[in-house]
């Protein structure tokens, strides 16, 4: 019955409502009650149909302009040779002739190993420094200029120091990384940390709880919305980030290749180069938003 | 009754706010005797809650001395456990969870986990939620929330239950079977309660003396009623009792005639 109702939703939504609710107000309230799920199951599947169609109109629209800009740069290749070049690519993504002629999916993996072992590290450090700004006014009062102050510079203008002290490219890019993790790691833990309730924490205060159990029985689950925030911006930053590094530190990386490409002059591989990191930056995007959900508590009090 | 189990002697409040200090209670003297119901009424912003986190040891005075046992209270503890307003039961535990926190904090030296855990359910049963020990905060009702809040206080088996409160946030109905739910467990626990409320019937209903606080700021204690009704005691029954409605037109009359709020 829902099914069938369902199907019959989508194929024509307005009759359908109509004769539901129709039914609804003629009859007992039970029958609403079995109708009404269906009702909703057929708008929320219609209004799905509409932001697809909205969402494939948008990147109609992008093609159609990449289309004309090709034709009328020269040398710029279109949507056609790009798609080409683009099976090319990912028939064989994992071939290995050697460090400087990996395939894209090898170049796409070791970009996100650096962003993984920086941004680990940005974690190790800034979640737990988080918690001690958080908690201690002293330690706010300290870090505040400092965070202030190295937070807005680019993380690039780092990637120097990070030459000289490890005198290593792949480290260097890590350093990078690291750094641009770490700040919102550290303000957001933080702000969790202070908005954590009072009420929570006067639970704790009446029972007495020790340190330890007020940190992983009230502390750590109340801030983990927060911390979950600065990963998501945290990582979505290194993502931006390590394509930049990576031009300029060279090695196998996604960023370098796109680099290569262009010495190369294959603009089709960088078009490629291009969807691929949105595809990527997107996917990690999901995947932390999935996590957050799993770890909200659906609403606080 | 016997020894004072609380001390309130000569206790003030003082807040510094950005427009100076504001006195929020003065030159308060209280004695809470064991096995006793206190309530204390008046209008919102008299002082009545502050006067309770004084007792919880959440907030120290700035002037006199609280006393529990003959000690100093100089912070919170589990032998004053509090039910909150707001219930504040912890919303990435399960109702067992929350009540067992607070179980194994109090008796986890002494006990083993399987004591604990029936002290947990013991504590859940007496408030009817058994059938809701697995689920999480948000997934019961407003209600029900409190009834947990209420088992976790109790199950800490405190000297003395602090509430503030407890009931504001419910709807009548739901307070009502709450109120006869909290005289059944005090019929059996013979605990000591101080409870801040705002509903005469409710104070009336529940308490053996109803501590009633003059307007702030710089509140103190205006009038002490002494409730003599029998125990149990009987919503229906005391509907029609002239002695109930006395008491209940006593306390009106302190609020409304005598403390009543210029605008409101």
């Amino acid at each position: 019955m829902s099914t069938l109702s369902l199907s019959a939703a989508s194929a024509a939504p307005e009759k359908i409502d109509k004769a539901v609710l129709a039914t609804a107000s003629a009859a007992a309230t039970t029958v609403a009650a079995v109708e009404a799920p269906a009702v909703r199951r057929g708008a929320m599947s219609l209004q799905w149909l509409r932001t697809l169609i909205a969402a494939l109109s948008g990147i109609g629209a992008l093609v159609v302009v990449w289309w004309m800009v090709a034709d009328n740069v020269e040398s710029f290749p279109g949507p056609i040779p790009t798609w080409h070049a683009a099976v090319e690519l990912f028939s064989d993504p994992f071939y290995n002739n050697g460090p400087n002629d990996m395939g894209i999916g090898w170049n796409v993996l070791y970009s996100l190993e650096r962003v993984g072992v920086g941004f680990g590290l940005a974690a190790l450090v800034g979640i737990p420094a988080g918690f001690l700004v958080g908690r201690f006014n002293f330690m706010r009062s300290a870090s505040e200029p400092v965070i202030s102050l190295l937070r807005p510079v680019s993380p690039l203008a780092w990637l120097p120091i990070g030459l000289l002290v490890f005198r290593d490219a792949n480290l260097a890019a890590i350093w990078v990384i690291f750094i641009c993790s770490i700040w919102p790691m550290i303000i957001n833990t933080a702000a969790g940390v202070r908005a954590v309730p009072q009420d929570y924490l006067n639970v704790a205060r009446v029972l007495a709880l020790s340190e330890w159990k007020i940190v992983t029985k009230i502390l750590f689950p109340a801030v983990l919305p927060h911390i979950l925030t600065g990963v998501r911006l945290a990582v979505g930053t290194a993502w931006l980030v390590i394509v930049a590094a990576e031009m300029l530190t060279g090695g196998i990386g996604i960023g370098f290749w796109v680099w290569d490409e262009w010495n190369n002059l294959s603009v089709e591989h960088i078009l490629v180069a291009i969807v691929v990191i949105g595809v990527v930056g997107l996917a990690l995007e999901y995947a932390l938003l999935w996590l957050a959900k799993r770890f909200s508590y659906g609403g606080t009090v | 009754m016997n020894a004072p189990i609380v001390m309130v002697e000569a206790v003030g409040m003082r807040f510094d706010t950005n427009n100076g200090p504001f006195v929020a209670l003065r030159d308060i003297d209280l004695q809470i005797s064991r096995g006793e119901f206190v309530s204390l009424i008046g209008h919102s912003g008299c002082g009545k809650s502050t006067l309770l986190n004084l007792i919880a040891g959440l907030t120290l005075p700035t002037e006199g001395i609280c006393l529990c046992n003959g000690r100093e209270i100089g912070g919170p503890g589990p032998e004053r456990a509090v039910v909150f307003q707001n219930h504040s039961l912890l919303p990435w535990m399960t109702c067992f969870e929350n009540v067992y926190l607070a179980v194994e904090r109090v008796f986890g030296a002494a006990e083993g986990k399987a004591q604990l855990k029936a002290r947990t359910c013991a504590a859940l049963e007496m408030v009817h939620m058994e059938h809701a020990m697995e689920k999480y905060p948000n997934e019961i009702s407003g209600g029900m929330k409190q009834r947990v809040g209420i088992a976790r206080a109790f199950a800490m088996e405190p000297q003395i239950l602090l509430m503030d409160e407890p009931f504001g946030a419910l709807d009548a109905l739901t307070r009502a079977s709450l109120q006869d739910e909290l005289m059944g467990v005090m019929g059996k626990t013979g605990a000591t309660v101080v409870m801040v409320t705002h509903d005469v019937d409710e104070a009336v209903l529940l308490s053996d003396r109803v501590v009633m606080m003059t307007n702030g700021p710089a509140a103190t204690i205006g009038e002490v009623l002494e409730v003599r009704l029998d125990a149990p005691r009987e919503r229906l029954k005391l509907a029609h009792d002239s002695a109930f409605a006395e008491y209940r037109a006593a306390v009106m009359e302190f609020l409304y005639q005598k403390q009543m709020k210029k605008a409101a």
